[in-house]
C-alpha cells in the first residue's frame, strides 16, 4: 500500500506599506544596517506602536480576493520570547482572532482545477536580523527589517505532493501580487513558506509533522518537501517514528535537518497586547476597499476559457500576472487574430524573449499595440509566421515597428501568383527526377521541391500559395 | 526668601508680574534640592545647567509677553518620563546609564507651555512599589517624619512637593502611586481617567493600568499642570481623541447639590480608626457645604487585590522583556554566550521587586494557567468596572480614604510582599476600572502623619473633581499645612 502526503503551507508575505506595521520608519530593502529602525522599532523604554492603516487595507484585500470573512474585531497579541533580532523580546502578531477567517485559493495542477482551503491569514510584525560575518566571533544586529509588516496565510493541510504545495505557493504568490499586497521578492524574502509535512496511509488518522521553516524558493519548497516525505516514509517502514520538531532544508546538502522539537518548543505566553486597541474593520471600511479591487485572476481564467473557447492551460498561463492578462487584453482589443493565436505568441515567444531579457509584462519592450500590429501582418498574409518570429526581436532591439523592420530586412511574402508561378516552373524544369519521383507516389520529394521554390524566392513566397500552385502544376 | 511656600499659581502671578524671574526661581528650587537631597533623597538626576537654560528661555517669553500659566515654572518629574538628553532610571540599575534620546509627549508638552525641567525624582524601581524603597538609588524618606516612607511608586514626587523643592510634580499611578504618596506626604494628586494622558515616552510596567498625572499642593495648581498634560496624542493608540476641560475655569462650581457616594466597604475591617475619623469629618465637612451622602456598593473590591497582582505583573512580564542588555542598558560584562548575556544582565540589573513581578506575570500567563489566572482576572476586572457604573448611577463622586493607614516607618513592611500588597486596596479598583481618582490632604493621624482623602470620578470628569477638591481646599486649611523643618 502506498503512502498519502499531507501538506499545509504558512506562507510570510511581506506588505507593500511605505512605512512598518507599528512606526514611520521605511520598509525599504537594501539600506545601510540600522538606518532604518526608528525609537519604536528599537524599543527604546516608553515607546508605543501604532497601527498602520495600510497594512490592515492590504489584509482587507487579500481576504476578498479569497472569498475569507474578514473578522469585525480581530485582536493583536504579544507572543513572548528572548532573541538579539527581537527588540521588545515580543512579536505583535495575532492570535485567538485574526484579522482574516477561511477563504480558498484556486489553481491549476498541469491540466486540472484544484481548490485548497485557508484556514486564516493575520497581521504581525516581521523580527529583525543578525549578521555573523564580519563581526569578528561577535554577532550584529540589523533592526531595519524589525517591524516590517508580514500577512501571515495559513492554508488546510489538503496538498498531497510536492507538486501541488508548489502550485498552490506559485498561485498564492501570483495573487498577492496581483491584488498589489506583495511585491513578491523571494530573494528578499518578501514571500517566505513554512510546509507542514506529514504522511499516512490513505484513510488514516493524520501522520505526525513536522514542520520545514523559510523555504524562500519554489524550487528549495518543492525539493525540501519531496526529500522531507523520503524520509518520513523510510523511517516509517524502518520501523521508526517521527517526531514532531522543526526542520531547516539545507539546499547544499539537499537535505531537511532538525532545528527543534516539540520538547524544547517555547511557551510564547501569548496575550492580548494592551497598547493596541482591538482592530476594528466596518462593513464600510470593507465595501471601499472592494471597489478599489482589480478583477481576480481565478475569475479571468475562466472567463478566457468561457469566452474565448483557449485551453485550461493557456488561460492559467495568460492569468500568471496581472501585467501579462493585461498585456493579452491589450493585443486582443487591437488586433483581429484568433485569441488562441494570440495566446500562443504571448505564451511562447514573447514570454521567452522577455525571460532572456529579464524583463516582464510591465517593461516588455515590445508594446501590447505593437505586438497586435506584428500579429495583423501574419494574418493578413504579409509575412509567414516564421518571419514574424524575426520581426518580434528586431522590434524588441528597437529597429522600429512590424511594417519597418518587415521592409527594411524584406521579409514581405510574394503572393503575386505569377512571380510564384515562374518560380516554380523554373524549379520543376531543373529537377525533372524529382518531378518523376512524385509522380510515381513519393510525398517527399514535393516537400522537396517546395524548399527548392523557396529557397528560390528566398523564402518570401507565401508557402500556402506555393502549396497550392505546385501541387496544380505536378498533377496537370 | 518664602518663594516655595507659594502655590504654583501664585508663582504664575509672580512671574507674570515680574516679582521674580524664572531664573531666580528655578535656582531658589535647586538649592532647596541640594540642601535637602541627603535627607530626603527625593531625586535621582538634577542637571542644573540644562534647567536653568530652560529658565533663561522662559523668561525672555515672559519678556515677550506670550507667556502661558507654566510659562517658567519649576516641574520636576518621576524618572520614568523619557526627557532627551537626560538620564531616565525608572530607579533601576538596568537603566542607570540611559540617556533618552527622545521625549515623551508629556515632557513636550511642558516644553510647548515653557515650563523648566528641575529634575528626575527617585521612585520604586520601574513604579513597583508602594514605599519607595524598592529604587536602586536608596528609599526616599517623608518629609513629615525622616522614619517614615514616603509612599511608592511616586514617591520622589511626593516628597518633593510636600517638602516645597518644586511646585509640582508629575506622577504615575498604575495601583495608587500618585494617589497613595500623597496621602502619606499631605500633598494633593491626581491620576487622570485612563486615556486622559498620553503615555507615549511614559516607560511602561502595566500598560492597561498605567496613567501619568500629577502632585501639587492645591486643587488650582494641579489643574493648571492638568491642562499641560492632557490631550490626544496619536502615538498612543489607547489615548482617547477627546477634547481637554479648561480646568482651572472650571474650579469655582462649589459643591451644592453634589451626591457623594460612599461604599459601605471602605469602612469595614482594616480600615485603622486615625485615618477614618478626619475621612469622616472630611465627608461632614462637604456636607456642610451642601453636599448630600448616598450609600453605594462596591461589592467586587475585595478581587481587586488578587485581579491586579494577576494582570499588572503579566503586562509587566512582558513589557520589561525589552530590558535585555543588547540595544542599551545595563550589559552584564564578559558573557560567555547569548543565554549568560541575557541571564546575568538582567539578574544583575533588576531588584528584587521587579524579579518577584516578572515571575509572578510569567507563571499567570504561561501554558495551562493562562486561563485559571489571567483569563479569570481580566473578566473580574469587568465586574470591578460595572460596580462602579452602577454606582455612578446613584452618585457624582465617590469618597473614602487612600490608604488604609498613615505613612509607615521605612523597613517595617519590607519582609512581607503581600502585606504592602494588601495595603493598596483603595487605590487598586480605581486603575482596574480605568477611573480618575485623586487624594487630597484631610487631616492627621498616629505620630501626626498626613491622612488623604481619596475623591474618585466618573470617566473623563475630572474636571469636576477639581472643582470638589477646591471647594474643601477654601474651607479647610489642611493643604496649607507644612512639614517641620521645610518651611
Amino acid at each position: 500500500m502506498t503512502w498519502e502526503v499531507v501538506i499545509g503551507l504558512e506562507t510570510h508575505t511581506q506588505l507593500t506599506t511605505a512605512s512598518k506595521i507599528f512606526s514611520g520608519a521605511s520598509t525599504q530593502f537594501g539600506a545601510a544596517p540600522n538606518t532604518q529602525a526608528s525609537a519604536v522599532d528599537l524599543a527604546m523604554p516608553g515607546t508605543l506602536p501604532v497601527l498602520n492603516k495600510g497594512a490592515v487595507e492590504r489584509a482587507i484585500r487579500f481576504g476578498l480576493a479569497v472569498g475569507g470573512r474578514i473578522a469585525a474585531t480581530s485582536i493583536f497579541a504579544r507572543k513572548n520570547y528572548f532573541y538579539p533580532d527581537l527588540p521588545k523580546g515580543y512579536q505583535i502578531s495575532q492570535f485567538e482572532l485574526p484579522v482574516v477567517v477561511g477563504g480558498s485559493l484556486a489553481f491549476m495542477v498541469g491540466d486540472e482545477e484544484r481548490r485548497v482551503n485557508l484556514t486564516r491569514a493575520h497581521l504581525e510584525e516581521d523580527a529583525g536580523k543578525l549578521l555573523h560575518e564580519e563581526f569578528h566571533g561577535k554577532s550584529g544586529v540589523d533592526l531595519n527589517r524589525a517591524g516590517t509588516p508580514l500577512l501571515e496565510i495559513v492554508s488546510e493541510p489538503e496538498m498531497r505532493s510536492a507538486l501541488e504545495a508548489v502550485a498552490y505557493a506559485k498561485a498564492l504568490h501570483s495573487l498577492v501580487r496581483w491584488i498589489g499586497i506583495c511585491d513578491g521578492n523571494m530573494q528578499e524574502g518578501s514571500f517566505r513558506c513554512d510546509a507542514n509535512v506529514s504522511v499516512r496511509k490513505p484513510g488514516a488518522p493524520l501522520g505526525t509533522r513536522c514542520e520545514i521553516k523559510n523555504l524562500n524558493s519554489f524550487r528549495f519548497l518543492e525539493r525540501a518537501i519531496e526529500y522531507e516525505v523520503r524520509r518520513q516514509v523510510e523511517l516509517i517502514e524502518d520501523g521508526g517514528k517521527v517526531v514532531q520538531e522543526t526542520r531547516l532544508y539545507d539546499p547544499d546538502a539537499g537535505e531537511t535537518r532538525a532545528m527543534r522539537s516539540k520538547e524544547d518548543a517555547q511557551d510564547y505566553r501569548y496575550f492580548p497586547d494592551p497598547d493596541l486597541l482591538p482592530l476594528a474593520i466596518t462593513p464600510e471600511w470593507i465595501e471601499t476597499v472592494k471597489a478599489a479591487m482589480p478583477e481576480l485572476p481565478e475569475k479571468l481564467r475562466h472567463a478566457f476559457m468561457e469566452e474565448l473557447s483557449l485551453t485550461a492551460y493557456d488561460a492559467a498561463l495568460l492569468t500568471e500576472s496581472r501585467e501579462k492578462s493585461g498585456y493579452f487584453q491589450a493585443v486582443r482589443a487591437s488586433t483581429s487574430a484568433a485569441p488562441k493565436m494570440v495566446a500562443n505568441w504571448i505564451n511562447g515567444d514573447v514570454s521567452a524573449l522577455l525571460n532572456d531579457w529579464g524583463l516582464d509584462y510591465s517593461n516588455s519592450p515590445v508594446s501590447a499595440q505593437a505586438l497586435a500590429k506584428l500579429l495583423g501582418r501574419i494574418h493578413d498574409g504579409t509575412i509567414s509566421g516564421k518571419a514574424a518570429k524575426e520581426v518580434l526581436h528586431a522590434m524588441a532591439d528597437g529597429e522600429g515597428d512590424a511594417d519597418a523592420v518587415i521592409e527594411k530586412r524584406g521579409l514581405k511574402q510574394m503572393s503575386d501568383s505569377g512571380a510564384i508561378e515562374s518560380a516554380i516552373d523554373q524549379v520543376l524544369a531543373a529537377n525533372a527526377k524529382q518531378v518523376d519521383d512524385y509522380r510515381a507516389g513519393k510525398e517527399r520529394a514535393f516537400n522537396s521541391l517546395v524548399g527548392q521554390v523557396m529557397k528560390a524566392t528566398k523564402g518570401q513566397a507565401n508557402p500556402a500559395q506555393v502549396n497550392e500552385i505546385l501541387r496544380r502544376k505536378l498533377a496537370g | 526668601m518664602s518663594l516655595h511656600r507659594s502655590t504654583l499659581a501664585q508663582l504664575s502671578a509672580k512671574l507674570a508680574a515680574k516679582e521674580v524671574s524664572s531664573v531666580e526661581l528655578t535656582r531658589h528650587y535647586l538649592a532647596r534640592i541640594e540642601a535637602w537631597q541627603p535627607s530626603l533623597n527625593a531625586f535621582i538626576t538634577v542637571d542644573a545647567q540644562k534647567s536653568l537654560a530652560q529658565a533663561k528661555s522662559a523668561d525672555e517669553r515672559i519678556a515677550k509677553g506670550n507667556a502661558a500659566p507654566l510659562t517658567g515654572i519649576p516641574v520636576a518629574h518621576k524618572d520614568l518620563f523619557c526627557a532627551k538628553g537626560w538620564r531616565t532610571t525608572c530607579g533601576s540599575k538596568i537603566l542607570s546609564n540611559f540617556i533618552a534620546p527622545y521625549d515623551a509627549h508629556v515632557i513636550e508638552q511642558f516644553d510647548r507651555a515653557g515650563a523648566v525641567l528641575l529634575g528626575k525624582t527617585n521612585m520604586d524601581e520601574f513604579a513597583m512599589g508602594s514605599s519607595n524603597e524598592n529604587s536602586a538609588f536608596g528609599p526616599v524618606r517623608n518629609p513629615w517624619d525622616l522614619q517614615a516612607v514616603p509612599g511608592g511608586s511616586s514617591g520622589g514626587s511626593a516628597a518633593a512637593v510636600a517638602a516645597m523643592l518644586a511646585p509640582a510634580a508629575t506622577g504615575t499611578d498604575t495601583g495608587g502611586s500618585i494617589r497613595q504618596p500623597a496621602s502619606f506626604t499631605g500633598v494633593s494628586g491626581l491620576r487622570p481617567t485612563y486615556g486622559r494622558v498620553s503615555r507615549y515616552g511614559m516607560v511602561a510596567f502595566a500598560s492597561s493600568l498605567d496613567q501619568g498625572g500629577v502632585l501639587a499642593r492645591t486643587a488650582q495648581d494641579m489643574a493648571l499642570v492638568l491642562s499641560v498634560m492632557a490631550g490626544f496624542d496619536e502615538r498612543d493608540s489607547t489615548c482617547m481623541d477627546r477634547p481637554t476641560d479648561d480646568y482651572a475655569a472650571g474650579l469655582g462650581k462649589g459643591v451644592k447639590g453634589l451626591r457623594i457616594g460612599v461604599p459601605r466597604e471602605y469602612f469595614a475591617s482594616g480600615l485603622s480608626q486615625d485615618v477614618a475619623a478626619p475621612i469622616q469629618a472630611a465627608i461632614e465637612e462637604y456636607q456642610r457645604l451642601g453636599a448630600t451622602v448616598v450609600e453605594v456598593s462596591l461589592p467586587n473590591q475585595a478581587l481587586s487585590v488578587p485581579v491586579y497582582y494577576v494582570l499588572a505583573p503579566a503586562e509587566a512580564s512582558s513589557n520589561l522583556s525589552r530590558y535585555d542588555g543588547v540595544r542599551y542598558g545595563h550589559r552584564a560584562d564578559q558573557p560567555g554566550d547569548l543565554m549568560q548575556l541575557y541571564k546575568r544582565s538582567r539578574a544583575e540589573g533588576f531588584g528584587p521587586e521587579v524579579k518577584r513581578r516578572i515571575m509572578i506575570g510569567a507563571y499567570v500567563l504561561s501554558h495551562g494557567y493562562y486561563d485559571a489566572y489571567y483569563l479569570k482576572a481580566q473578566k473580574i476586572r469587568r465586574l470591578i468596572a460595572r460596580d462602579f457604573a452602577q454606582a455612578f448611577e446613584q452618585c457624582d463622586v465617590i469618597m473614602g480614604p487612600s490608604a488604609p493607614s498613615v505613612a509607615y516607618d521605612l523597613g517595617s513592611k519590607t519582609t512581607d510582599p503581600v502585606q504592602m500588597y494588601l495595603d493598596d486596596l483603595y487605590t487598586i479598583p480605581i486603575n482596574l476600572a480605568g477611573l480618575p481618582g485623586m487624594s487630597i490632604p484631610c487631616g492627621f493621624g498616629d505620630k501626626a502623619r498626613p491622612v488623604g482623602l481619596q475623591i474618585v470620578g466618573n470617566y473623563f470628569d475630572e474636571s469636576r473633581m477639581l472643582s470638589v477638591a477646591h471647594a474643601f481646599q477654601q474651607a479647610t486649611d489642611w493643604h496649607t499645612r507644612m512639614p517641620g523643618g521645610f518651611e
